[in-house]
Protein backbone atom coordinates (compact mmCIF):
# COMPACT_ATOMS: atom_id res chain seq x y z
CA UNK A 1 0.00 0.00 0.00
CA UNK A 2 3.28 2.38 0.49
CA UNK A 3 3.60 2.60 -2.96
CA UNK A 4 -0.27 4.69 -3.58
CA UNK A 5 -0.29 8.15 -4.95
CA UNK A 6 -2.50 10.29 -2.81
CA UNK A 7 -4.40 13.71 -3.70
CA UNK A 8 -6.64 15.97 -2.03
CA UNK A 9 -8.99 18.44 -3.08
CA UNK A 10 -11.46 20.90 -1.75
CA UNK A 11 -14.54 20.98 -4.00
CA UNK A 12 -16.14 24.56 -3.98
CA UNK A 13 -19.98 24.44 -3.31
CA UNK A 14 -20.31 28.26 -4.28
CA UNK A 15 -19.24 28.06 -7.82
CA UNK A 16 -21.13 25.63 -10.43
CA UNK A 17 -18.74 26.95 -13.04
CA UNK A 18 -15.44 25.40 -11.17
CA UNK A 19 -17.29 21.84 -10.25
CA UNK A 20 -14.99 19.55 -12.49
CA UNK A 21 -11.81 21.14 -11.75
CA UNK A 22 -10.39 18.21 -9.25
CA UNK A 23 -11.86 15.47 -12.39
CA UNK A 24 -9.71 17.16 -14.49
CA UNK A 25 -6.71 17.62 -12.39
CA UNK A 26 -6.77 13.91 -11.56
CA UNK A 27 -7.68 13.19 -15.38
CA UNK A 28 -3.96 14.69 -16.17
CA UNK A 29 -2.29 13.00 -13.16
CA UNK A 30 -3.37 9.54 -14.46
CA UNK A 31 -2.51 10.56 -17.78
CA UNK A 32 1.16 11.64 -17.29
CA UNK A 33 1.13 8.65 -14.71
CA UNK A 34 0.89 6.60 -17.75
CA UNK A 35 -2.48 4.88 -16.72
CA UNK A 36 -4.85 3.18 -20.27
CA UNK A 37 -7.55 5.85 -21.81
CA UNK A 38 -10.04 3.54 -20.87
CA UNK A 39 -9.32 3.71 -17.00
CA UNK A 40 -8.70 7.45 -17.31
CA UNK A 41 -12.10 8.23 -18.62
CA UNK A 42 -14.18 5.73 -16.42
CA UNK A 43 -12.83 7.81 -13.22
CA UNK A 44 -13.07 10.75 -15.10
CA UNK A 45 -16.58 10.79 -15.50
CA UNK A 46 -17.35 9.13 -12.52
CA UNK A 47 -15.47 11.85 -10.05
CA UNK A 48 -17.12 14.65 -12.23
CA UNK A 49 -20.61 13.25 -11.63
CA UNK A 50 -19.67 12.94 -8.46
CA UNK A 51 -18.34 16.52 -8.09
CA UNK A 52 -21.32 18.01 -9.67
CA UNK A 53 -23.94 16.21 -7.47
CA UNK A 54 -21.74 18.04 -4.23
CA UNK A 55 -21.77 21.46 -5.90
CA UNK A 56 -25.72 20.82 -6.68
CA UNK A 57 -27.20 19.53 -3.27
CA UNK A 58 -24.44 19.66 -0.79
CA UNK A 59 -22.70 23.05 -0.98
CA UNK A 60 -19.21 21.35 -2.02
CA UNK A 61 -16.80 18.87 0.19
CA UNK A 62 -13.72 17.18 -0.21
CA UNK A 63 -12.14 14.27 -2.51
CA UNK A 64 -9.64 11.83 -1.42
CA UNK A 65 -8.20 9.78 -4.51
CA UNK A 66 -5.36 7.32 -3.82
CA UNK A 67 -3.83 5.69 -7.09
CA UNK A 68 -2.59 2.30 -7.29
CA UNK A 69 -0.90 0.16 -9.62
CA UNK A 70 -3.52 -1.56 -10.30
CA UNK A 71 -7.10 0.66 -9.13
CA UNK A 72 -7.70 3.73 -8.19
CA UNK A 73 -9.93 4.72 -4.98
CA UNK A 74 -11.67 8.02 -4.69
CA UNK A 75 -14.04 9.14 -1.69
CA UNK A 76 -16.29 12.15 -2.20
CA UNK A 77 -17.47 13.39 1.10
CA UNK A 78 -19.50 16.25 1.85
CA UNK A 79 -22.03 17.38 4.86
CA UNK A 80 -24.88 18.22 2.73
CA UNK A 81 -28.68 17.23 3.39
CA UNK A 82 -27.96 13.54 2.66
CA UNK A 83 -29.59 11.30 0.48
CA UNK A 84 -33.11 10.18 1.95
CA UNK A 85 -33.81 7.25 -0.38
CA UNK A 86 -30.72 5.74 -2.05
CA UNK A 87 -32.78 3.18 -4.05
CA UNK A 88 -34.95 6.04 -5.42
CA UNK A 89 -31.60 8.05 -6.38
CA UNK A 90 -29.93 5.16 -8.12
CA UNK A 91 -32.82 5.07 -10.15
CA UNK A 92 -32.04 6.42 -13.66
CA UNK A 93 -34.19 9.78 -14.67
CA UNK A 94 -35.26 10.28 -10.79
CA UNK A 95 -33.60 13.54 -9.64
CA UNK A 96 -34.69 16.08 -6.72
CA UNK A 97 -32.27 18.71 -8.62
CA UNK A 98 -33.78 22.29 -8.75
CA UNK A 99 -34.81 23.44 -12.36
CA UNK A 100 -31.87 26.20 -12.31
CA UNK A 101 -29.63 22.65 -12.38
CA UNK A 102 -31.24 21.52 -15.39
CA UNK A 103 -31.12 24.55 -17.10
CA UNK A 104 -27.15 24.57 -16.67
CA UNK A 105 -27.36 20.99 -18.08
CA UNK A 106 -28.02 18.49 -15.72
CA UNK A 107 -30.25 17.43 -12.97
CA UNK A 108 -31.40 14.34 -15.47
CA UNK A 109 -31.26 12.03 -12.77
CA UNK A 110 -28.53 10.17 -14.18
CA UNK A 111 -25.70 11.18 -11.66
CA UNK A 112 -25.58 8.04 -9.37
CA UNK A 113 -26.71 5.64 -12.02
CA UNK A 114 -23.93 6.56 -14.17
CA UNK A 115 -21.52 6.84 -11.68
CA UNK A 116 -21.88 2.98 -10.92
CA UNK A 117 -22.26 2.50 -14.38
CA UNK A 118 -18.20 3.21 -15.10
CA UNK A 119 -16.65 2.11 -11.37
CA UNK A 120 -16.31 -1.33 -10.23
CA UNK A 121 -17.22 -0.65 -6.54
CA UNK A 122 -19.51 2.04 -5.38
CA UNK A 123 -20.11 2.31 -1.87
CA UNK A 124 -22.95 5.22 -0.18
CA UNK A 125 -22.74 5.92 3.51
CA UNK A 126 -25.71 8.85 4.30
CA UNK A 127 -26.89 10.06 7.41
CA UNK A 128 -29.79 12.70 7.00
CA UNK A 129 -28.49 15.80 8.12
CA UNK A 130 -24.91 14.96 8.39
CA UNK A 131 -23.97 13.95 4.95
CA UNK A 132 -22.76 11.57 2.59
CA UNK A 133 -19.54 9.69 1.66
CA UNK A 134 -19.19 7.88 -1.38
CA UNK A 135 -16.45 5.45 -2.55
CA UNK A 136 -15.41 4.56 -5.71
CA UNK A 137 -13.39 2.30 -6.99
CA UNK A 138 -12.53 1.56 -10.56
CA UNK A 139 -9.95 -1.07 -11.54
CA UNK A 140 -7.14 -0.68 -14.03
CA UNK A 141 -6.50 -3.67 -16.55
CA UNK B 1 -13.63 13.80 -41.92
CA UNK B 2 -11.21 16.26 -39.88
CA UNK B 3 -11.83 19.02 -37.54
CA UNK B 4 -11.68 21.84 -40.79
CA UNK B 5 -14.47 19.57 -42.90
CA UNK B 6 -16.68 20.01 -40.11
CA UNK B 7 -15.93 23.93 -40.17
CA UNK B 8 -16.60 23.91 -43.93
CA UNK B 9 -20.02 22.07 -43.53
CA UNK B 10 -21.60 24.17 -41.05
CA UNK B 11 -19.80 27.10 -42.58
CA UNK B 12 -18.37 27.57 -38.89
CA UNK B 13 -16.76 30.27 -37.47
CA UNK B 14 -13.95 29.45 -35.04
CA UNK B 15 -13.66 30.79 -31.63
CA UNK B 16 -11.03 28.61 -29.78
CA UNK B 17 -8.39 26.85 -31.97
CA UNK B 18 -7.33 23.43 -31.39
CA UNK B 19 -6.09 21.07 -33.55
CA UNK B 20 -7.57 21.61 -37.08
CA UNK B 21 -6.37 18.33 -38.10
CA UNK B 22 -7.98 15.82 -35.57
CA UNK B 23 -9.80 12.79 -37.09
CA UNK B 24 -13.04 12.78 -36.17
CA UNK B 25 -15.44 9.57 -36.50
CA UNK B 26 -18.43 10.20 -34.68
CA UNK B 27 -20.54 13.17 -33.21
CA UNK B 28 -22.92 13.33 -31.02
CA UNK B 29 -25.95 16.63 -30.26
CA UNK B 30 -27.20 17.52 -27.03
CA UNK B 31 -27.73 19.69 -24.64
CA UNK B 32 -28.33 17.97 -21.67
CA UNK B 33 -24.80 17.26 -20.39
CA UNK B 34 -25.79 14.38 -18.01
CA UNK B 35 -26.70 12.70 -21.23
CA UNK B 36 -23.73 13.01 -23.05
CA UNK B 37 -21.96 11.55 -20.01
CA UNK B 38 -24.34 8.74 -19.64
CA UNK B 39 -24.90 7.50 -23.46
CA UNK B 40 -21.85 9.05 -25.24
CA UNK B 41 -19.05 6.70 -26.47
CA UNK B 42 -16.01 7.51 -28.24
CA UNK B 43 -17.91 10.86 -29.59
CA UNK B 44 -15.36 13.20 -30.92
CA UNK B 45 -17.86 16.67 -31.53
CA UNK B 46 -20.21 17.58 -29.43
CA UNK B 47 -22.80 19.97 -30.72
CA UNK B 48 -24.99 22.01 -28.37
CA UNK B 49 -26.85 25.09 -27.56
CA UNK B 50 -26.08 24.92 -23.98
CA UNK B 51 -23.85 27.26 -23.45
CA UNK B 52 -21.63 27.31 -20.21
CA UNK B 53 -18.21 26.08 -18.54
CA UNK B 54 -19.86 23.04 -18.21
CA UNK B 55 -20.04 21.93 -21.75
CA UNK B 56 -16.26 22.43 -21.87
CA UNK B 57 -15.86 20.17 -18.87
CA UNK B 58 -17.92 17.52 -20.25
CA UNK B 59 -16.52 17.39 -23.59
CA UNK B 60 -13.02 17.46 -21.42
CA UNK B 61 -14.31 14.25 -19.56
CA UNK B 62 -15.21 12.40 -22.65
CA UNK B 63 -12.06 13.35 -24.58
CA UNK B 64 -13.91 15.33 -27.18
CA UNK B 65 -11.56 17.19 -29.51
CA UNK B 66 -13.93 19.80 -30.81
CA UNK B 67 -17.55 21.87 -29.63
CA UNK B 68 -19.90 23.14 -32.21
CA UNK B 69 -22.23 25.70 -30.56
CA UNK B 70 -25.60 25.93 -33.08
CA UNK B 71 -28.05 28.71 -33.36
CA UNK B 72 -24.91 30.83 -33.51
CA UNK B 73 -24.56 31.16 -29.89
CA UNK B 74 -21.43 33.26 -28.38
CA UNK B 75 -19.48 31.83 -25.63
CA UNK B 76 -18.28 33.69 -22.71
CA UNK B 77 -14.27 34.34 -21.54
CA UNK B 78 -14.81 31.83 -19.08
CA UNK B 79 -15.47 29.13 -21.44
CA UNK B 80 -12.98 29.91 -24.25
CA UNK B 81 -10.05 29.96 -21.92
CA UNK B 82 -11.01 26.82 -20.50
CA UNK B 83 -11.46 25.44 -23.97
CA UNK B 84 -7.64 26.99 -24.73
CA UNK B 85 -6.25 25.35 -21.86
CA UNK B 86 -7.34 22.13 -22.35
CA UNK B 87 -6.46 22.44 -26.22
CA UNK B 88 -10.43 22.03 -27.70
CA UNK B 89 -11.47 23.90 -30.65
CA UNK B 90 -14.65 25.92 -30.72
CA UNK B 91 -16.93 27.08 -33.37
CA UNK B 92 -20.45 28.25 -34.07
CA UNK B 93 -22.43 27.76 -36.31
CA UNK B 94 -25.51 29.93 -37.46
CA UNK B 95 -27.37 26.61 -37.71
CA UNK B 96 -30.12 25.26 -35.97
CA UNK B 97 -29.54 21.70 -34.13
CA UNK B 98 -31.10 19.73 -36.61
CA UNK B 99 -29.92 21.44 -39.20
CA UNK B 100 -26.52 21.25 -38.32
CA UNK B 101 -26.56 17.35 -37.63
CA UNK B 102 -27.99 16.63 -40.52
CA UNK B 103 -25.65 18.10 -42.39
CA UNK B 104 -22.42 16.27 -40.84
CA UNK B 105 -24.47 12.93 -40.84
CA UNK B 106 -25.68 13.56 -45.01
CA UNK B 107 -21.84 14.03 -45.45
CA UNK B 108 -21.00 11.18 -43.97
CA UNK B 109 -20.44 11.83 -39.92
CA UNK B 110 -22.29 8.98 -38.08
CA UNK B 111 -23.33 8.71 -34.38
CA UNK B 112 -21.13 5.91 -33.84
CA UNK B 113 -24.05 3.60 -32.96
CA UNK B 114 -26.70 1.83 -34.18
CA UNK B 115 -29.76 2.99 -32.39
Amino acid sequence: MSNAIHLHYEVSGEDFTRAGEASGAVKKRLKSLGFNSDAIRRVAIAMYEAEINMVIHADGGYCDVDIYPDRIEILLADRGPGIADVDKAMQEGFSTAPDNVRNLGFGAGMGLPNIKKYTDEMKIETTLGVGTNLYLTVKVN
Amino acid sequence: MIVKDIINILEGEVICEGDLNQEIKTACGSDMMSDVLAFVKDQSVLLTGLVNPQVVRTAEMMDMACIVFVRGKDPDQSIISLAESRGITLMKTRYRMFTACGLLYSNGLSGGTKV
